[in-house]
């Protein structure tokens, strides 16, 4: 259901000012997202000044600088530093994205860092991702054939049937587009959200996969695929550049296909 | 072991919603206008079939100052529903789903419907 507020335990309070180091020239502040779940107080947003002329070029770098120097409590998932692994998405600066690929210098003002949107937080910057992984598991994101494979080799393809995999299959699945969608905040139990159908669009446009009409009848319900209503949201925070509307596009325009 | 209710992180509160969001969003409260715009104008029909003393009460109401305000903003959320309702159509056949196209159309979009609606009231 739609509810603006968040509830009276997610009311992020004022937090802790950490002062830049004296003589540094060129402060930037970043408002950062924390919550403790040992103490049990509400969300808060603590301030940090970094001198950026002693921080690395990207907000993860930032990050990275305030754990090492300044508050060795702040927690936040990060692997590769380079965009491809998906693990440090977040927040920043209104839009979701991946901080190992976001330059400070981007953000004009004070960054503000906050977890995934209308997630349920497991400690500062940390989101539990608990459902859409479930969601992706519910559409069986692996091919599914009926037929035997070739005797002497692979399941074959065409480079025409192949280019209709592009833009879906360098998907990393950071969620920063699921957790950007409005009709995923209201709608998450059921609405199946753009990363998981662009997930589904993966497999159903895969010339190899013998269950497309399988597939397309488990998304045909008001709720799993239909609550998109092309806000776009997806595709403009994308970090790698897809388009999850443009694929939930393509699963709507199978749905009509095969009724016609 | 205790459990405690984990918090949910803020989410329509620090958004920056791109153009395409405030115009999706703006599509939903102009029908919203419409269905309640709707009950209007069935008043102003049925004082025109009730007789000449609520026809005319009706049109010194929506004649009035408030009156033509509200019929303006009708009007306008009228046509950008309208306007709206086309580019779906293209994104239903699988068109503009680029992000400067879905840009560009709703800046069409928005321009057509202010068009629409000043032409409107001009020749009305």
């Amino acid at each position: 259901m739609v509810d603006f507020a968040l509830p009276p335990n997610s009311r992020v309070q004022p937090g802790k000012v950490h002062k830049a180091p004296a003589g540094a020239k060129n402060v930037k502040v970043f408002k950062i997202y924390r919550y403790d779940p040992d103490s049990g107080a509400n969300p808060r947003l603590d301030s940090f000044e970094i001198d950026l002329d002693a921080c690395g070029p990207m907000v993860l770098d930032a990050l990275l600088k305030i754990k090492n120097e300044i508050d060795s409590t702040l927690t936040f998932r990060r692997s590769c530093r380079e965009g491809i692994c998906g693990s440090c998405a977040m927040n920043i600066d209104g839009a979701n994205t991946l901080a190992c690929l976001k330059p400070i210098e981007d953000i004009k003002g004070d960054a503000a860092i906050y977890p995934l949107p209308h997630m349920p937080v497991v400690k500062d910057l940390i989101p539990d991702l608990t459902l859409p992984y479930a969601q992706l598991a519910s559409i069986k994101p692996w091919m599914q054939t009926q037929t035997a494979p070739p005797p002497d080799g692979e399941r074959l393809q065409s480079p025409e049937e192949r280019e209709k995999l592009d833009g879906l299959w360098e998907c990393i699945l950071c969620f920063c587009c699921q957790t950007s969608c409005p009709s995923y905040w209201w709608n998450g139990d059921r609405y199946l959200g753009p990363s998981v159908l662009l997930q589904a669009a993966r497999w159903i446009l895969d010339s190899r996969d013998e269950m497309t009409g399988e597939r397309l009848d488990a998304l045909e319900d008001p709720f799993k695929l239909y609550r998109c209503h092309t806000i776009m949201n997806c595709t403009k925070t994308c970090p790698k550049g897809l388009n999850p509307a443009k694929a939930i596009g393509a699963i709507k325009e199978k749905m009509i296909e095969r009724r016609l | 072991m205790t459990t405690r209710t984990r918090p949910l992180s803020p989410h329509v509160q620090i958004y920056k919603m791109p153009f395409t969001a405030i115009l999706s969003i703006s599509h939903r409260i102009t029908g919203v206008a419409l269905a309640v715009g709707t009950i209007v104008l069935g008043y102003w029909l049925a004082s025109a079939a009730y007789g000449p003393v609520a026809y005319g009460h009706a049109q010194a109401v929506l004649g009035s100052f408030l009156g033509k305000l509200v019929l303006f903003g009708w009007t306008a959320a009228l046509f950008y529903h309208l306007c709206n309702g086309i580019r779906h159509l293209f994104w239903d056949v699988g068109r503009g789903f680029e992000p400067a196209a879905a840009d560009k159309s709703g800046r069409i979009v928005v321009g057509a419907a202010a068009v629409l609606t000043v032409l409107t009231w001009i020749i009305a």
